[in-house]
């Protein structure tokens, strides 16, 4: 990926150049490349610990990179102020490993959380409409009074997913959309992913470490190995490879 | 002093560790006043964890003042009574509860209470990352938990001790009346002929501090939670433990500083 073009580039929302970040003596991201371009749905693919989640995390500004450039939307995150970036982070949708819901509000409020922070002037009838709109979306009308801990896992993820798309994010990231859950709530949720997309005309970054959420989702895979991109291009090219790191990884997964 | 990474120490591990602690802790404070000052202001969320504070801490409050009125009157009337002096009960206990015990008591039941509640609920919520998740929606999570749930606790505290001052008054009356039958109107009488103005205030105002530094450790520490739920654990009993060490050094520290302007 380091020898994008620059007019390739132009069409580029996310583009990370030699992005270094370590935890102590324990280096994580080792000079990562990558550009995620208008409308696709990159996936992420590699081992646990290998520094996926922390890459989403910089493209997010949760962390800050060692050293290296991470431009989203056209604007340097690591050099914005924290206004800048706020208003950044409102063309970015998150959806975390865990959900990450709110456990004292209901689902409604956790919806209703951002968006009346950030939209203050919409009624109150606005705000419903809103609410859903992207439950409808998700499939969870019907869970709008219910607490988080009163969902199944893949019913938090799909709420997760709702409550970054009520403020209509250009950008999507998912952390490990379909970790913990049985193969056909995984199934729906890939199906999700491929709605969203769609539906929102998102363009995304997907963490995973499931071959097959990875083919389902990913209009292009990219194979994050000891901190560094390995290869990258369609799911089927990524595989056709003599590499042992990558066959490994693949027939791992698929004998299982 | 080198660490086994080859950095050294200016002073050693731990004393270096300490200060970095308290700088760290100065700029949490600091930061929470910058907030403050930042509209708008979470007025519903305030409101919200007051009544957390308050109301859910009027039972134990309740019992824990009344009796402490009670046996405190109990335990004294005996050396009272060997000078012929009962009748200066109501001033004793009004002077112990307004000046010393209603505030020490309730910061303390507060901090068990309220202070390991906020450094767990704060810890949890960050390990679950759902402050990582406000922060990517461009909520600030530090206005919306912290500065609500200090400002919360720093409120409610005085009104708290001033209650906890009133329930163990009348745990003291009904003890003061089943023994000497002595009248509401003369015990009320005889308990404020000690007590100033001076008293109540110093009391508000450290009941400010108390409410303000178990709001500050409870959220220092549960915001700043690592380590996944065995973290949730630390941060709660350290957020109890570091809260009432610094009650009692403030309430030493406040009480000089109140005696010099006596």
């Amino acid at each position: 990926m380091n020898s994008v073009a620059n007019h390739k580039e132009k069409n580029a929302v996310v583009v990370i150049r030699d992005l270094y970040k370590a935890f102590g003596a324990n280096e994580v991201l080792r000079g990562v490349n990558l550009d995620l371009y208008h409308g696709e749905n990159l996936v992420v693919l590699g081992k646990s610990g290998t520094g996926k989640s922390v890459l989403i995390k910089i493209i997010s500004g949760l962390l800050k990179p060692d050293s290296g450039t991470v431009n989203v939307l056209g604007k340097e995150v690591a050099s914005l102020r924290e206004r800048e970036l706020n208003e950044l982070r409102l063309k970015i949708g998150f959806s975390f490993q865990a959900s990450a819901l709110y456990d004292s509000m209901t689902v409604r409020e956790n919806l209703a959380f951002p968006l009346v922070r950030h939209k203050r002037n919409l009624s109150r009838k606005q705000v419903e409409t809103a609410i859903d709109t992207v439950l409808d979306a998700v499939g969870l009308l019907r869970a709008k009074r219910q607490m988080p801990s009163e969902l199944s896992g893949g019913q938090k993820k799909r709420i997760g997913v709702a409550r970054t798309l009520i403020l209509q994010p250009e950008i999507m990231l998912y952390d490990e959309p379909t970790a913990g859950l049985d193969p056909i709530t995984s199934s729906d949720i890939n199906e999700l992913i491929n709605e969203v997309k769609e539906k929102y005309n998102t363009s995304s970054i997907i963490i995973t470490h499931d071959l097959t959420c990875a083919k389902v989702t990913g209009d292009r895979v990219a194979m994050l190995l000891d901190g560094t991109f390995v290869k990258e291009g369609s799911f089927q090219s990524v595989f056709e490879t003599t590499d042992e790191r990558i066959k490994s990884f693949y027939d791992y997964n698929f004998t299982q | 002093m080198p660490n086994n990474t080859g950095r050294k120490y200016l002073i050693s591990k731990r004393i270096d560790g300490f200060f970095t602690s308290f700088s760290d802790v100065i700029n949490f404070i600091g930061r929470f006043f910058k907030e403050t000052t930042k509209r708008p202001l979470e007025w519903n969320e305030l409101i919200k964890q007051s009544y957390e504070v308050g109301y859910r801490s009027l039972l134990l409050i309740t019992l824990t003042g009344f009796i402490t009125g009670v046996v405190f009157t109990k335990q004294s009337r005996p050396s009272l009574s060997e000078f012929g002096a009962q009748s200066w009960l109501p001033s004793l206990v009004a002077i112990a509860v307004v000046k010393s015990l209603a505030p020490l008591v309730t910061a303390l039941i507060c901090a068990g209470k309220v202070g390991s509640s906020i450094g767990a609920e704060l810890g949890s919520m960050r390990v679950t990352e759902q402050i990582d998740a406000m922060e990517v929606s461009a909520v600030k999570p530090f206005k919306f938990l912290v500065n609500t749930r200090i400002g919360a606790t720093t409120i409610m505290l005085p009104m708290l001790m001033l209650y906890a001052a009133f329930v163990s008054m009348m745990g003291s009356y009904l003890d003061i009346y089943m023994n000497e039958q002595t009248s509401f109107t003369t015990f009320i009488e005889q308990a404020f002929s000690k007590i100033t103005f001076l008293d109540f205030a110093s009391s508000i105002i450290r009941s400010l501090v108390f409410g303000f530094t178990i709001g500050v450790v409870g959220c220092y520490k549960g915001f700043y939670t690592t380590g996944g739920t065995q973290g949730v654990g630390r941060a709660a009993n350290a957020s109890v433990v570091t809260s009432m060490f610094l009650i009692f050094i403030e309430e030493m520290l406040i009480l000089q500083i109140i005696n010099y302007f006596r």
